[in-house]
């Protein structure tokens, strides 16, 4: 016994160890700054980290691939797959030789936390040499959240728009002509469709909770165009009223489709986002906010129901504006540590900005074009219900959520917020904003 | 001349006291001195990972203390788990041990049953335990709803989070029985006869032979469970995540501590900061906090030993 207090220093060192020793390491070897002075002209490999996993996805980006190795004979990109950001992380600080050269990730969020601490290099100066200005080549929202501060880290590498997926079966059989255009109309359709049973439902009409997979805090409030931040940076959270119809509406369905306990003990029982269950694809829920990929999955699943796509409703007050969505993507960008950073900025913008490489790259992975002109495309290959999701991309009003210091968590604190006031932990919605807002600044302020 | 000979030899006895113990002196320098130093350090710095660390003074304490919203319900679910988690461990372990020792048959048997599940992986386990209890199809609250019985929540209600996370550390006590079978089989017989000869009843031998002679061993699993408590990371994320819907999904924004943070825990915490946020001074401040805790409650139990362990032990 007398070895127990050493013993247990040891262990409880064990969970300093792992943060002090990966600090200790990364500021040895973690600062960016190398620079562009590679010679892209000469035969090199670049290494390429990107999240895509499906067997299709896999396949899509190793024609990707082929293509710019086909126009760049000289450039071999060693590609590697399935990666999470956090791994994409650690990586962009430690550096190497393996370390990657060129990233991709699926979290827009990332991008302020990206571009404020230097870990992918601002590409403005590349694009300027190259000729090419971002905001004429990528859709306004993707153009948004590709930057921070005026530094342009990232670029968009294709899209995702969020609509509404809809049961035509359930919208006849519920006497429902069209899809709804506003959030009253989808109010009434929502609690038209809703089908009890017992203590759950045979069919809910929609399932509004935060935890609903989709139905996020962000992409509810797009359709209400809300401003995150005031000129100074401050959280407008508090101020901006579309925060406060968004809040109220989606608590209003919440309250009428039965109540957070049992919307949630329902979720509970439902299969999962990503698998044939899907409460949509076996007709559980009538109607699912959601991004483009939805539709092959749903078909792929062979649903005994048609299925209809449409954007998501607006307030009633801007009826005019019918049409926008959320719109988010996926992401590219030449890490600090690299030192072929000429070479990877050639792989780049090739996989961004080249209109055949994106539309092809579109085609076979059934998401969004991120460039004005790949949207265009004749070469486009489409279900016709696809359409509107590119139209959603396309609509000047489709808003995207602002970058910042510190990534998503404005996001993550505001949709944290959302869930005591769904759940009636919260009543007061305007004291609620009002600290939520605080929070944000205070976030912000400690992440500077 | 002498003198000179015996310091040499002093010196060189030194020099290779010092030899052999280098391989533990290293160890202690790289893996707790320095990384235990530099968090210190850096709990004082503004650092990202990227970018060199600037002195921050205070900023990361007052932080963490005063406007890190997940710190205090992070604290206190892991204060909880140490409690009743560890102290169900030991009363259930050496239970379990209590009655494999007195089992006359099919020991091996037991012994096999209790002691597997230690060897499921923890990812793996509490998945298996997320879907047996998952409130709405799993087997579990289906017995129980046929019996009449009210189905709790589990991991998606906040009341049962923490007591399903109990439930899946009590199924892996593998380990903990083992160690107290062996010290259960090694009270001399002849203190259990001759209390048997006084009269003594059941719990009085249990009381005055058994607790004891195995009273090191509670004392060594109560300290090891509130260190490996306090370290507790991987259970509760994953009954977090797989509840919570987002197991899967690249993007997907990840909710820590579903159901309303009563599955946070600290180690979490130093994780979310240091990894997710880029802040590591934070993230420092955090760790230190568990290092501060970890050694409190060690040293607070080996002073008082809860009288357990007897003088000479």
């Amino acid at each position: 016994m007398p070895e127990a207090v050493p013993s247990a220093a040891r262990k409880a060192a064990f969970a300093l160890t792992a943060c002090a020793v990966l600090l200790a390491a990364s500021a040895c070897t973690g600062q960016p700054g190398s620079g562009a002075t590679d010679d892209a002209s000469k035969d090199t490999t670049i290494n390429f980290w990107h999240a895509w996993s499906a067997p299709n996805e896999v396949k899509a980006v190793k024609s990707l691939v082929a293509g710019f190795e086909k126009a760049h004979p000289n450039i071999h990109v060693n590609v590697v797959g399935n990666m999470t950001d956090d791994k994409i992380n650690q990586a962009l600080r430690s550096g190497g030789d393996k370390a990657p050269d060129v990233i991709s990730s699926f979290t827009t969020n990332n991008v302020g936390k990206f571009c404020s601490s230097g870990a992918l290099v601002d590409l403005n100066p590349f694009f300027k040499k190259a000729g090419i200005d971002p905001e004429k080549t990528f859709p306004k929202p993707m153009n948004e959240y590709t930057q921070f501060d005026g530094n342009r880290c990232t670029v968009p590498l294709l899209g995702d728009a969020y609509g509404l997926y809809y049961n035509k079966t359930a919208f006849r059989k519920a006497g429902i002509a069209r899809p709804p255009k506003t959030w009253s109309e989808f109010e009434a359709d929502a609690k038209k469709l809703t089908i009890p049973q017992g203590d759950g439902y045979q069919q809910l009409g929609f399932m509004p909770d935060y935890h609903g997979w989709e139905s996020t805090t962000e992409h509810y409030f797009a359709q209400f165009s809300p401003t995150y931040f005031d000129k100074d940076g401050k959280s407008d959270l508090a101020k901006d009223p579309a925060f406060q119809q968004g809040f109220a509406l989606q608590k209003r369905l919440v309250d009428e489709l039965g109540g957070f306990q049992k919307l949630e003990r329902f979720r509970a029982t439902l299969g999962d986002e990503w698998g044939p269950k899907h409460p949509f694809h076996t007709g559980q829920v009538a109607m699912q906010l959601d991004g483009e990929w939805r539709l092959g999955m749903a078909e792929q699943a062979k649903p005994a129901f048609g299925i209809g796509v449409a954007p998501l409703p607006v307030p009633d007050d801007q009826v005019n504006q019918y049409g926008k969505g959320y719109i988010t993507g996926t992401i590219a960008g030449i890490a600090a540590t690299s030192h072929k950073q000429n070479a990877a900025w050639e792989f780049v913008k090739y996989v961004s900005t080249d209109t055949d490489a994106v539309v092809g790259f579109a085609n076979d992975i059934h998401n969004v074009p991120s460039t004005l002109a790949a949207l265009k495309s004749p070469k486009l290959k489409y279900d016709p219900r696809f359409k509107t999701f590119l139209d959603i991309a396309a609509n000047p009003y489709s808003a995207t959520t602002p970058a910042s210091v510190n990534g998503g968590q404005y996001l993550v604190t505001i949709q944290q917020f959302g869930y005591d006031y769904e759940s009636g932990k919260v009543t007061d919605l305007k004291a609620g904003l009002r600290k939520t807002a605080a929070q944000i600044d205070t976030d912000i302020a400690q992440a500077k | 001349m002498s003198t000179v000979t015996l310091a040499s030899r002093h010196r060189r006895s030194a020099l290779r006291t010092l030899a052999f113990m280098s391989p533990w002196l290293i160890g202690f320098a790289v893996f707790f001195a320095y990384p235990l130093v530099s968090t210190v350090y850096f709990s004082f710095m503004h650092y990202d990972g990227f970018k060199p660390p600037t002195w921050s003074g205070g900023k990361n304490w007052a932080y963490v203390f005063e406007h890190y919203p997940l710190f205090w319900p992070a604290l206190r679910n892991t204060l909880w788990l140490v409690l009743v988690m560890v102290t169900l461990r030991v009363v259930f372990g050496l239970g379990i041990g209590l009655l494999i020792t007195k089992i006359k048959t099919g020991t091996g048997v037991f012994r096999t049953l209790f002691y597997l599940p230690y060897l499921a992986p923890p990812v793996a386990a509490t998945m298996a335990f997320a879907f047996l209890l998952n409130p709405g199809t799993g087997p579990v609250n289906s017995i129980l709803e046929k019996a009449g019985i009210p189905a709790p929540g589990w991991f998606n209600d906040p009341a049962w989070s923490k007591p399903a996370l109990t439930l899946l550390a009590l199924w892996g006590i593998g380990d903990l029985m083992v160690i107290f079978m062996a010290a259960l089989l090694d009270v001399p017989a002849e203190q259990y006869e001759a209390a048997e000869l006084d009269g003594a009843s059941v719990w009085q031998r249990f009381r005055y032979v058994t607790l004891p002679n195995i009273s090191p061993i509670v004392m060594f699993a109560v300290v090891t469970g509130v260190i490996q408590t306090m370290q507790y990371y991987t259970q509760p994320l994953i009954a977090g995540k797989v509840a919570s819907g987002v197991i899967q999904g690249a993007g997907t924004q990840f909710e820590p501590g579903y159901p309303d943070k009563s599955t946070l825990t600290l180690p979490q915490l130093v994780y979310n900061l240091g990894f997710q946020r880029f802040d590591y001074g934070s993230a420092c401040v955090v760790a230190l906090v568990l290092f501060a805790l970890s050694m409190g409650f060690t040293g607070l139990l080996m002073r008082r030993r809860g009288g357990l362990v007897q003088a000479g032990d």
